[in-house]
């Protein structure tokens, strides 16, 4: 099967290029490679700093790519120009991690989940409202919401919202940095649960950056562990979980800080 | 009795600092109704006790934190109940008195380290302005005293910290700096509202491995206030779990972990992804969720505040309101499961 | 933060530059120039007339009298004024010191008073005394600024308490040091009052503003959490955090100390750069009027410069930011 997306030796630096300061190149991504294939999940693991958010900029090519490919759907994302882009966007969607930044609070529901809508082209507005209800309804809330305003609503409903309207143009990829990290634990359950949903209805690729490693297993079917800008470890999940090899992975999967033999004990309820 | 439980009798007979007695706090709306967020809670924290208080957005955990300051916002007032710190009475007592509590005899951290430091202050100073507040230094001796607070909180240069403005450190740094000011004038008690709650796995275990050390060097008691129970093993003595403004359930942390009598703990705990290093993972599994969600505007209706989303609820759960039991060593419930 | 300094300073330079030919070439452009209003004295003759325009250069091209100009300012020399056949710098000076005295006066006393009204309102705000407080300046910044200085100047018409206009009284070179203070001071009391009347409640509201937001910042709930007294509060962790935009109204105030009472003057007969340069438009008196714009944007520029420079010194982020971190 031909993967959905291939990244080949990505490397994105942050410098000056301004007048008048000192060279100070930071390399956030460092030559990484990998791929997700139609319905799967890649989940890439790391902490702040280890350049996960710049890969899901370089990615849903916010960002200009420093060196590298980007392949996807035959072409080349890194080297296109911003007008080749545009027919690329729609498909390759990105959810950010805080839903009280990402939703425009002036702006009602509905319009919200409509704009990409916009974007594309000339369309009804009663046609804008019928496709946002439909992307509502998919993803558990139900027409009321249309004309609620971000600030009635709870995180995990505003992070629903937000992937209403990522899923509008029928993206085949949706990157999901952080998604979950600002939720309440139950809630997470719940937005997991509509993600694994989602994929299996739509055949949705995902690629879930994350530093939450409990997640990621349960959700990804492959798992890359980033550090310092570059890919230490990647593997399918239950490799990864259960025969960690680098440093660097084992830090990140440790115990909670003292009395590792506590949590153990613990028998699951 | 397992060798924790023997631990726990022990802690049972430390001083109580803090004893809060069905405490009831109110919002006032814009529209003239009024939200309840805390109605009757009641709990103890012992000196140099680490209590977690744990629970989700609503639940009136943060309320709680404010509210032991009597720092709650303008619309919010303390409509019953007391809090006796150290035998004082925080609801009753004048302004004069508050102020000279706030910071010496308890301190707060409030979420979001990066918005709770002064911007253009250096941190070193930030420090010494609690000082000034409580203690007659002179100007260097707070200077003095505040890089020695800081030495506490942070391992190595202490003294580029000391200087540094809040923007030029680290998530963690700044939570660091923040805990130097709650410990500046060595309070019986800190409150830590969801300091980790922005910071990375491996800085979070440090903070909480600093709350650990400053408690057995300083025998500071801490409540822990969070939303995520895995930070809770190995670290907290005892745990308070919160719904909806009325303590649900309160023991000590295993057993409350590891056999949770409330059905609200009980889900919550399961709502968990399961990660078993030992079978193959059963990934993409959907994760049994909390049907419906936290009640926004709890009025003071009959019966249990969680039964519409209880999965054992009975007939009587409608009807009357769950007392406080006890079904073991220190732990505490409140569901008519267990009658008192 | 030498760099800082440099670039700014280069912006400075470039804006005074740019505005100086502006200035040259719009006055410039102004129909009729200083010698059409003498075509109409029977008095004078046409070869007088020629004589005059060539002795002033007046019928070169645009260019090379800018070109000349520049020459001329460089070394300090600000032209001629065709209507007091005089060099220019030295009259503009002597005016501009009259305005400075009332704007300066003005501008320290409205910062006085808005510093401290405007922490006590923000302090209460929505309550009783806040509210009032807004009402009355409201009421100060709808009444325009011509209705207020007339109605200053009636006052002292009909109690006779204080001179009606001028600087100075009848005599002025008789009195002694201490009379003559005295006398500038009493003259100066209505302009000032006028003055500080329409600007106060501007920065009044700037103030309260930015102290208030800075009273709803996290940073001051945990600070009030550690016990830190109210005074301390206000002064040491609210304003300092106000600073920005208050910093940049105080630049503002500065650059606008040379045009900003224009009004005040002509009607309280003030003599000030205001309406000499009025005056001065009048006349097609051109190298006075450009060296007053030169004066005026000079002061701009300067206001901004040092707004800039005290937002350095006070924001350790904008530091940071500067040295490309």
């Amino acid at each position: 099967m031909e993967p959905v997306i291939r990244v080949e030796n990505l490397v994105k630096r942050y410098g000056s290029r301004g007048l008048g300061r000192r060279a100070e190149a930071f390399t956030a991504v460092d030559s990484v490679s990998f791929s997700i294939l139609p319905g799967c999940t890649l989940a890439l693991v790391g902490e702040s700093g280890s350049g996960k958010s710049s890969m899901a900029l370089c990615l849903s090519c916010l960002e200009r790519v420093t060196a590298g490919q980007i392949w996807f759907e035959g072409r080349d994302l890194a080297g296109l120009r911003e007008k080749e882009l545009r027919s690329v966007r729609p498909k390759l969607q990105l959810v950010f991690q805080d839903p009280a930044n990402s939703l425009n609070t002036r702006w009602t529901v509905g319009e919200i989940v409509a704009e990409p809508l916009l974007v594309r082209g000339r369309i009804s507005k009663r046609e804008r409202d019928a496709r946002a209800a439909q992307m509502l309804e998919h993803v558990g809330l139900g027409a009321e919401y249309l004309r609620r305003r971000p600030r009635e609503l709870s995180g995990g409903q505003r992070q629903r919202v937000a992937i209403a309207r990522a899923l509008v143009l029928e993206p085949r990829l949706l990157i999901l940095d952080e998604v979950l990290s600002a939720l309440d634990c139950s809630i997470q359950a719940q937005i997991a649960n509509l993600l694994v949903e989602l994929q299996r209805s739509y055949g949705l690729a995902y690629l879930f950056i994350t530093h939450d490693w409990k997640m990621a297993a349960h959700l990804a079917d492959e798992i890359a562990v980033m550090s310092h800008g570059k890919i230490v470890e990647q593997g399918a999940a239950e490799k990864i979980v259960r025969y960690a090899s680098s440093p660097e992975t084992r830090r990140l999967l440790g115990a909670p800080p003292v009395g590792r033999e506590a949590m153990e004990a613990v028998p699951k309820p | 009795m397992a060798q924790h439980e023997v631990i726990t009798e022990e802690k049972a007979h430390l001083r109580q600092i803090l004893e809060v007695r069905d405490l009831r706090v109110a919002y006032g709306r814009r529209d003239g109704g009024v939200l309840h967020a805390l109605n009757g809670v009641s709990f103890g924290v012992g000196a140099g006790e680490i209590l977690a208080v744990l629970g989700e957005s609503g639940s009136g955990k943060s309320t709680l934190a404010a509210a032991l300051l009597r720092l709650l916002p303008p619309s919010g007032r303390i409509t019953g109940g007391e809090i006796l710190l150290e035998g004082a009475d925080v609801v009753r007592m004048g302004a004069v008195e508050l102020r000279r509590m706030r910071g010496s005899g308890v301190s707060i951290i409030f979420q979001e380290p990066s918005l709770a430091l002064h911007p253009t202050i250096r941190i070193g100073d930030q420090v010494a302005e609690v000082l000034r507040a409580h203690q007659a230094l002179s100007k260097r001796g707070r200077a003095e005293r505040a890089r020695e607070i800081l030495a506490k909180v942070f391992s190595d240069d202490v003294q580029r910290i000391c200087s540094s403005y809040p923007h030029e450190l680290s998530g963690g740094q700044q939570q660091r700096g923040l805990i130097a000011q709650a410990i500046a004038c060595e309070p019986a008690l800190v409150i830590a509202d969801e300091p980790t709650a922005s910071l990375d796995p491996s800085t979070q275990r440090e903070i909480l491995a600093l709350f650990q050390s400053l408690r057995d060097k300083l025998g500071i008691a801490f409540i822990f206030i969070t939303h995520n129970p895995a930070l809770l093993a190995g670290f907290a003595d005892r745990v308070l779990v919160v719904y909806a403004g009325k303590v649900a359930e309160v023991g000590p942390t295993e057993a409350v972990l590891s056999s949770p009598r409330h059905p609200y703990t009980q889900a919550l705990l399961k709502c968990m992804p399961q990660v078993d290093t030992t079978q193959g993972a059963r990934r993409k599994t959907l994760l049994p969720v909390i049907a419906g969600a936290v009640p926004s505007v709890v009025s003071l209706s009959r019966g249990c505040v969680f039964e519409p989303r209880c999965e054992q609820r009975m007939e009587i759960c409608q009807v009357h309101e769950p007392v406080a039991a006890m079904t073991g060593s220190r732990h505490e419930v409140s569901c008519l499961k267990f009658p008192a | 933060m030498m760099r800082f300094l440099l670039r700014r300073l280069g912006h400075a330079a470039f804006l005074l530059i740019g505005v100086s030919v502006l200035a040259f070439f719009f006055s410039a452009l102004a129909p009729g120039n200083y010698f059409d209003e003498m075509r109409l004295n029977p008095q004078m003759s046409a070869e007088r007339l020629r004589a005059l325009r060539a002795e002033y250069q007046v019928d070169r091209p645009m260019a090379v009298r800018y070109i000349r100009w520049v020459g001329a300012v460089v070394h300090g020399n600000l032209g001629f004024s065709f209507a007091y056949n005089t060099p220019v710098a030295p009259l503009l000076w002597a005016r501009a010191r009259n305005t400075l005295l009332l704007t300066g006066t003005a501008t320290l006393l409205v910062w006085m008073l808005a510093l401290p009204l405007g922490v006590w309102s923000a302090e209460r705000l929505g309550r009783p005394a806040d509210v009032t407080l807004s009402w009355a300046t409201a009421v100060l910044l709808i009444v325009p600024d011509l209705a207020l200085s007339l109605g200053l100047l009636v006052l002292a018409v009909r109690s006779g308490w204080l001179p009606t206009g001028g600087m100075v009284s009848v005599g002025f070179e008789g009195f002694s040091a201490a009379h003559k203070l005295r006398d500038v001071a009493s003259h100066m009391v209505l302009p000032v009052t006028a003055l500080v009347a329409s600007a106060l409640p501007i920065s009044l509201r700037h103030v309260r503003a930015a102290v208030a937001e800075a009273l709803e910042a996290p940073f001051l709930r945990a600070a009030e959490g550690h016990g830190i007294s109210r005074r301390r509060l206000l002064y040491r962790y609210a304003l300092p955090a106000a600073a920005h935009p208050l910093i940049a109204l105080f630049g503002f105030s500065i650059g606008t100390l040379l045009s900003g009472s224009l009004l005040v003057e002509v009607v309280m007969s003030w003599p000030g750069l205001g309406p000499f340069l009025l005056e001065a438009i009048l006349a097609r008196d051109l190298y006075v009027v450009i060296g007053g714009v030169l004066l005026s944007t000079l002061f701009l520029v300067a206001g901004n410069f040092v707004a800039d420079l005290l937002l350095y010194w006070a924001d350790p982020r904008i530091r940071a930011e500067t040295t490309g971190r």
